[in-house]
């Protein structure tokens, strides 16, 4: 198991004013994302607790990625990661913050 | 969200199924994600865990009248039972005494105990078919609804034993031991675990319902589990020596008359099914017409 | 140290002046005097696997249980003496609703121990999973006589299931005790209240388990004393509060 964190300074915090969401399933190739509105609005802060180790460079890129196209201020992210693709990291991501700007 | 009668029970997680069950924002739920109530011993075995360990607890409303709600995550673990996924279960089932709602649901969707903390699940089981007990004698109707993938086996399936009904799809499954265990044990003549007709045919809803093991059969939609629910909760046996007397008898009369059966649809022949090997392939609607005529099928002996 | 009790020799340390339960096909059945009045035996020997037609006798003799007591006017104690295999695996007890009939068993033992007999465990050997969940399990409370074993699975299927090397999963077994079979780990968990003393008379064991039943299930308040489920009773009683709460 790893544990990784990366944390992000963002220009606009993200609209609405849902306090938490939750979306995917810990399972094989899955995770699951909770987010929190908890940070100051021009933070965000992502936290992975993954199975696969040594994939490090690959989450920071895609956490990178994110938050450069999300722009998920004032969110504290978590996920639990039972081996997902890159891709489906994204689209999890993507789906939890269309969540909380509902 | 799509509406309740497109939303397929076995493909929606338990989440989904609750928000589509109840109703529209009347969840409230208890020990949420955002707690970070996890497993205290998956990581001992450097396996990820769940925010909520696999199980969705928490009141609403169904039609309007106040109940509780447990949904399991099938696919967390084969929605198996930890330490804390019992807890939750046990501790919305004692929360039942206190608030009294109009009928505890439980959305099975599990494999039994989780091997990785087998004694805290399994005495956890024991405490929810405690905990059922008493709430059904307090007059509380304790439903449970099966149509997940990972059907209600092992403990799960006793749990669902002791609930007051159930209700079943054609997907769900309900069993002490899985065909794998069986294959293992007893070799694959005794249970080929990779013949899904056989498994559909001994365990899954149709022969559930047919032998009066569950007491509505319903289409693989939240609406139809829904109001299956509702209609079940209106009609529940209670917890008394007249009911388990009743239930003794109906148990017994099943072994004695189908005992030497060596398939589901050889029990389905002798309960006066038309054409018995049709019976996996019939549409719901054809399913239903043919236990309604099966007198087994419908009891208060639960 | 004295080896496993036996049956025989258990039901002569409970019943001194004399008894008439009888074993047949694995399944305990009967009664004998007991504290002024009776108490009722069931329960399995032989590590004999739980199939349907024995949840049923099982289940048959509780409601006899139940139904001489709203007679008679006193409630018996019941006894479940445990030394089982599994439930029965196999495909016709899946076919028959093994589930309803173990379920069934236990809701008999939950109703008598409602309407006031008391219920009490005794593992004296083995049992494990679905048989141990609708006998011994379903009892107000458990005891133990030393050298029992109840499992849910033997570590060497764990293995095989988890796919983890069985040396690894004994190493880990070392320290926790919330996975592996054994009494001490059942003890941990709170599933097991106390462990019997053999060298002493076990009805006088018994009868003083009987006056201090706990008035509810304290099996997870035991479980975190014990340190064998460090956190069921907190979440259990938080969701409890926040269910009141709201």
């Amino acid at each position: 198991m790893e544990s990784l964190i990366f944390r992000h300074k963002i220009r606009t915090p993200l609209p609405g004013t849902k306090r938490a969401a939750i979306t995917g399933v810990v399972a094989s190739g899955n995770l699951e994302v909770l987010l929190e509105r908890v940070l100051p609005p021009d933070a965000c802060e992502v936290a992975v607790e993954t199975a696969i180790n040594g994939y490090g460079d690959v989450w920071e890129a895609v956490v990178a990625d994110f938050v450069a196209r999300a722009q998920p201020g004032g969110l504290r992210i978590s996920i639990n990661d039972g081996g997902a693709r890159p891709d489906t990291v994204s689209l999890r991501l993507l789906q939890g913050v269309r969540l909380m700007e509902a | 969200m799509a509406a309740a009668d497109a939303v397929s029970w076995y493909e929606a997680s338990a989440r989904q199924r609750v928000a589509a069950f109840l109703d529209a924002d009347s969840f409230e739920e208890f020990v949420g994600p955002t707690e970070r109530a996890m497993s205290p011993h998956l990581p001992l075995f450097e396996l990820p865990r769940a925010f909520d360990d696999g199980i969705v607890v928490g009141r609403g409303r169904l039609d309007g009248r106040p109940v509780l709600v447990a949904a399991q995550e099938g696919r967390f673990m084969g929605g198996a039972f930890g330490e804390v996924h019992g807890a939750k279960l046990v501790g919305l089932l004692r929360a039942a005494l206190d608030v009294k709602p109009s009928a505890v649901l439980i959305l099975f969707d599990t494999g039994g105990v989780r091997l990785q903390e087998a004694n805290a699940g399994e005495t956890a089981i024991a405490e929810a078919m405690r905990a059922i007990a008493e709430v059904r004698a307090a007059g509380i109707p304790v439903i449970g609804l099966i149509g997940g993938r990972a059907g209600a086996y092992g403990g799960g399936g006793l749990i669902a034993g002791t609930c007051a009904r159930l209700a079943v799809s054609e997907g769900g499954r309900i069993s002490v031991s899985g065909p794998e265990v069986i294959e293992t044990n007893r070799g694959a003549e005794e249970f080929d675990s990779r013949d899904r007709a056989l498994v559909w045919r001994t365990m899954g809803g149709k022969h559930r319902r047919l032998t009066g093991g569950a007491d509505a059969y319903v289409a693989d939609t939240v609406a139809a589990f829904r109001e299956a629910a509702l209609d079940l909760i209106g009609r529940a046996p209670a917890f008394d020596r007249a009911t388990l007397e009743a239930e003794q008898a109906r148990l017994e009369a099943r072994i004695a008359r189908f005992g030497d059966c060596r398939d589901g649809a050889e029990i389905w022949a002798r309960l006066g099914v038309n054409d018995p090997d049709a019976v996996p392939a019939l549409t719901d609607a054809a399913f239903l017409e043919t236990a309604a005529g099966v007198p087994e099928a419908s009891h208060d002996a639960r | 140290m004295p080896g496993k009790m036996t049956l025989d020799q258990i039901l002569a340390s409970l019943f001194p002046a004399g008894h008439s339960v009888g074993v047949t096909e694995g399944l305990i059945i009967g009664e004998g005097p007991f504290g002024g009045g009776r108490l009722v035996v069931v329960g399995i020997d032989g590590d004999t696997p739980l199939g349907v037609e024995g949840a049923l006798v099982l289940s048959r003799a509780v409601l006899d249980a139940i139904k001489a007591g709203e007679s008679a006017g006193a409630l018996a104690p019941i006894l479940v003496a445990v030394d089982s295999d599994s439930q029965r695996m196999s495909r016709r007890d899946e076919l028959l609703g093994l589930y309803e009939c173990l379920a069934h068993l236990a809701k008999t033992l939950l109703l008598a121990d409602r309407l006031g007999h008391p219920t009490v465990g005794l593992i004296y050997g083995h049992s494990a999973a679905g048989a141990f969940i609708a006998t011994a399990l379903a009892t107000r409370v458990l005891a133990a006589l030393p050298g029992a074993h109840p499992s849910v699975m033997d570590l060497p299927s764990v293995a095989r299931v988890t796919k983890l090397p069985l040396d690894r999963l004994e190493a880990m077994a070392a320290s926790t005790p919330v996975f592996a079979p054994g009494l001490d780990n059942m003890v941990a968990t709170g599933a097991v209240h106390a462990v019997l003393d053999p060298t002493q008379p076990l009805d006088a064991q018994l009868s003083a388990l009987i006056a201090d039943l706990p008035a509810g299930d304290i099996r997870d308040r035991l479980g975190r004393e014990r340190g064998g489920r460090p956190v069921a009773q907190a979440i259990a009683e938080r969701v409890v509060r926040q269910a009141r709460g709201g």
